[in-house]
């Protein structure tokens, strides 16, 4: 079997499945049963300022998109960061620490964006002996109308400042947990490099009113008839977060630092994909909420029988695979050229890519009077639209053109070489190849 | 419909050649991956979920079903198989109207269930055919158990203690290991040599030595398996039938389901299997259901079951007895045998209809009858065996008897109901009492 251990950042757990900075891993009581349940770490409920702790509204605080069959697909909320007091998390934090020493404890923290403030706070998490603090700058609601969480994430100078106190103050590694409420990714995780950050942790939840009550007029979830908006998460949102994480293991300036990736991870496949586009290993939140701990055995099992299965032995050896493949659109290759083939055993007459090509793609499937539908190659541009919506899986297929074939929809010939768009004699900018 | 259904007397080959093939293939086609997703997508994944309470092995269906879900049935498969070994087999046979499936909290809400059974088999299906054995065996212990019965419970303890580094010699009476799997299960819920590769399947975790041909109260004794080997298993299942006890079940035609079904099973060529043209099944549970579904695959004209108490009080479940109405088997409640009439075979069988007190209430019913199946529960044969409860030998929670060093489990030990999967939980329960025994944890 697969070893899934993993070091990040130094910090070693059985495997790259953390629970994520939220209700999981809200107290001792949840992070023990979760380690029970065999997670590797939990980055811990973020952890506030000394003194009366924060209050969360006592009515509904979720929102969810649910997919058919009730699936959770997308879950929008309005909690707090911890609303117990700092010494209590403090103190169990110890003991679950201490009795759990192979596994990864990260200490989640938000504090007012002043030195004193982190001064404060950070020799007791020190003292708790936990592996590592996670910089919460990414909260977008509630905590941001008082000036931090997304209000620091959303200003890299903040980032970088308080990054900096936190490694002035702290021993330990140092992971800045990112809000994706904002234009360009990039900025903050350099910021975050700056500061001295060990690493970036991404994505938080991302601004959200998931739907309105069209009789009380107010958004869901509803307070005395008044909403705001909330955090979205959940599966909805891993695409989102990929790509986010995808642009900071390309950019020069934030490559090859270290990633921890969060948002929708709901099964092994997509830790497997997160840890491909450059993570050193993966959070969980929403697939924790929704089907309780237990859903980590999957998680477990199908990662480590797809690396067997491939051949991988370790984590390692498919980080940042996909990173390489993860490219500017300028430099797709035109050459490449394909063609939908409808697989007519598998077919069953639906007409769904008939209706969707016909109607807003390049009508290029044609139908016949007993409801045969087959690929016109003279109009189809490969958009692949007619694969995704065809309930049948791998009913239609792209197949490539071999080299040298004539394009019916082109009537040119397919080339072998590659080229882009910068060399495209249609770009007014092109440059002529190298 | 060929002429030979009417010919009276018990005959072979009733039928043409495609209906004997369409009759005995797979009652349930399997699942293909589409549909399997299809039907695992249906899976709540409960919390402290019923349907694994309900499984007699305690198999993870959540979670198995997930990983199929996810793409992954092999780890489903390793996920069945770490609780029942024979979990390809028991996805095949298993009640599960009765057991997982009617626990789904989808059959409480909507009345059906998710399909745990096929997609056991699915994900079973899927790591054996590429012949992948999932376990290996721990350092050998140098500790050797006797096991006598290679059915589902001998094989499933067989299995474990092997995995557990201790060496294991599986005892058979009959010619081949399998027990009721090879012997017994009806033909069309496990064709094609299923329950022979499975036994193979099993026996790759190494450390078995099967020997069969040799029986227990024959050429090996209770005390002597006792004094060469460090703990003994018994798990040989009820080898007798009970007798009907009227007058006349001495003729010719009068037989034991259980033999019938297992020449039927046995054959290479199912058409040359003979059934009566009028065949009279007496019994209320599956032997009773197999023996008259099949004789009606095999082309008898008419066939009946009778059983002496009211349908609910059957053993067979709901959905064996539908199944055997849609193949056209009548089905007679209260009443019971009284005579077999015949000059030498039987030509007929009378029953007394009797009451809810088992009292005949004076009204009979006379059938024509070729072949009268007796399929009214089999008994545990044997002398020199542990104390018994009851017909059956007696045991506690972990399958240990009243002799010292002797386990016993399945359908010969006291408790639990007769199915496979039980079989194989209390299998797999000995075996771990015995290695802590063996391991002097206890
Ligand atoms: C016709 C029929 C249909 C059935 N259908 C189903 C079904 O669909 N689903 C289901 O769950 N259950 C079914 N059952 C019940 C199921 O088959 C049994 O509960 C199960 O096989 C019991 O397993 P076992 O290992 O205890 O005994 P068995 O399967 O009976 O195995 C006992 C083994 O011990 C051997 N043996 C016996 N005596 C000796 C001896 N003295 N020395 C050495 N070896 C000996 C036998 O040859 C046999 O191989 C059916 C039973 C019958 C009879
Ligand atoms: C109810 C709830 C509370 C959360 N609280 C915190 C928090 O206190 N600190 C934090 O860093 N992130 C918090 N998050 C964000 C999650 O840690 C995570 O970044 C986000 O949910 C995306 O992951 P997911 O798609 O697996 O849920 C919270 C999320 C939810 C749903
Ligand atoms: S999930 Fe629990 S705490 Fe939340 S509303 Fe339901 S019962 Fe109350
Ligand atoms: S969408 Fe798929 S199944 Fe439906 S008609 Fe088109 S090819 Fe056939
Ligand atoms: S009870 Fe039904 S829905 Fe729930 S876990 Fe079991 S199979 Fe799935």
């Amino acid at each position: 079997m697969a070893d899934l251990t993993t070091d990040f950042l130094g910090i070693k757990s059985p495997n790259p499945f953390w629970l994520a900075s939220a209700p999981p891993t809200d107290k001792e009581y949840n992070v023990r049963r979760a380690f029970e349940a065999g997670w590797g770490g939990v980055v811990w409920k973020t952890l506030g300022m000394e003194g009366p702790p924060v209050v969360n509204v006592n009515g509904p605080r979720y929102g969810v998109i649910h997919g058919a069959d009730r699936r959770v697909l997308g879950l929008n909320n309005i909690e707090l960061i911890t609303d117990r007091d700092l010494q209590t998390n403090l103190d169990e934090i110890t003991r679950v620490k201490r009795d759990w020493p192979d596994r990864a404890m990260i200490v989640s923290i938000m504090v007012p964006c002043e030195e004193q403030a982190w001064k404060d706070i950070l020799p007791k998490v020190e003292a708790t002996g936990a592996d590592g603090i996670e910089l919460n700058f990414g909260c977008p609601h509630g905590m941001s109308e008082r000036g931090m969480g997304a209000a620091v994430g959303q200003v890299p100078e903040y980032i970088e400042m308080v990054t900096r106190w936190c490694k002035q103050y702290y021993s330990k590694p140092v992971i800045v947990k990112l809000t994706p409420n904002i234009t360009d990714i990039r900025k903050p995780a350099e910021a975050a490099r700056r500061g001295g950050a060990d690493a970036v942790s991404l994505i938080n939840t991302i601004n959200s009113i998931v739907s309105v009550d069209l009789d009380t007029m107010s958004p869901h979830p509803s307070i005395d008839g008044k909403g705001t908006h909330g955090g979205y998460c959940g599966p909805a949102v891993k695409p989102i977060a990929l790509s986010m994480v995808s642009e900071i293991a390309r950019a020069p300036a934030t490559a090859g630092m270290p990633i921890s990736g969060i948002g929708g991870v709901t099964t092994w496949r997509d830790a497997a994909e997160y840890i491909t586009m450059g993570c050193g290993n993966v959070q969980v939140c929403t697939a924790a909420m929704t089907y309780g701990f237990k859903i980590v055995q999957e998680m477990i099992s199908g990662l480590s029988e797809w690396m067997d299965e491939k051949g991988h032995t370790s984590i390692d050896d498919f980080m940042g695979a996909a990173v390489p493949n993860t490219t500017d659109w300028q430099y797709l290759n035109l050459n490449y050229i394909a063609k939908a083939q409808i697989n007519q055993e598998d077919c069953i007459s639906c007409g769904r890519c008939y209706a969707a090509c016909e109607d807003t793609s390049h009508q290029a499937i044609a139908m016949s009077e007993d409801r045969t539908f087959t690929v016109i190659e003279e109009e189809c541009v490969a958009c692949n639209l007619c694969v995704e919506v065809c309930p049948v899986e791998n009913c239609i297929t792209m197949v490539e053109m071999d080299a040298g074939t004539v394009d019916p929809r082109t009537g040119k010939v397919v080339e072998d070489t590659y080229a882009n768009w910068t060399t495209h004699p249609n770009n007014p900018s092109a440059t002529a190849a190298e | 419909m060929a002429d030979r259904v009417f010919e009276p007397g018990v005959t072979a080959g009733r039928l043409d050649p495609a209906a004997y093939e369409a009759h005995f293939s797979d009652l349930h086609p399997p699942l293909d991956k589409h549909e399997a997703v299809v039907a695992a997508d249906r899976c709540y994944f409960c919390h402290d979920a019923p349907c694994i309470t309900a499984c007699p092995t305690d198999i993870d269906i959540p979670l198995f079903i997930r990983q199929i879900a996810t793409g992954t049935p092999d780890a489903a498969a390793k996920t069945i198989l770490s609780q029942n070994i024979m979990g390809g087999m028991c996805a095949r046979v298993c009640p599960t109207e009765q057991l997982c499936e009617e626990a789904c909290v989808r059959e409480m809400a909507e009345g059906k269930p998710v399909l745990i059974g096929q997609l056991q088999r699915y994900a079973t299906d899927h790591l054996q055919v590429q012949g992948v054995h999932p376990f290996v065996r721990a350092e050998p212990t140098g500790k050797r158990v006797a096991v006598v019965g290679a059915g589902p419970a001998g094989l499933s303890a067989a299995h474990r203690l092997a995995m557990l580094g201790h060496d294991v010699v599986v005892y058979d009476a009959k010619p081949k290991a399998g027990g009721l799997n090879e012997y017994g299960i009806a033909t069309y819920k496990t064709p094609d040599g299923f329950a022979q590769g499975e036994v193979d399947w099993l026996l790759k975790i190494g450390g078995i030595t099967v020997e069969t041909g040799r029986a227990l109260g024959a050429d090996l004794s209770l005390e002597g398996l006792r004094a060469k080997f460090d703990a003994v298993f018994l798990g040989m299942g009820l080898g007798g039938v009970n007798a009907l006890g009227v007058e006349g079940a001495d003729k010719d035609g009068v037989l034991d389901a259980v033999d019938f079904i297992a020449e039927l099973r046995q054959a290479s060529d199912v058409a040359s299997v003979p059934v009566g043209r009028d065949v009279v099944v007496i019994g209320g549970g599956m032997t009773a259901i197999d023996a008259a579904v099949q004789s009606k695959l095999l082309g008898a004209l008419n066939v009946t079951l009778v059983y002496r108490r009211g349908r609910d009080a059957m053993n067979a479940s709901v959905f064996e007895q539908d199944l055997a109405a849609s193949k056209g088997v009548r089905i007679v409640t209260h009443a019971t045998p009284k005579a077999v009439h015949g000059n030498g075979s039987v030509r007929e069988i009378e029953f007394d209809y009797v009451g809810d007190d088992m009292m005949p209430t004076g009204q009979t019913l006379r059938l024509a009858a070729d072949q009268v199946f007796k399929a009214i529960g089999q008994t545990l044969e044997g002398d020199a065996l542990p104390d018994l409860e009851g017909r059956k030998i007696a045991v506690d929670t972990n399958g240990r008897t009243s002799v010292k060093g002797v386990w016993a489990g399945g359908d010969c030990a006291s408790g639990g109901d007769d199915l496979t999967v039980t079989a194989v939980a209390e299998g797999r329960d000995a075996a771990m009492d015995i290695h802590a025994d063996l391991s002097g944890s206890v």
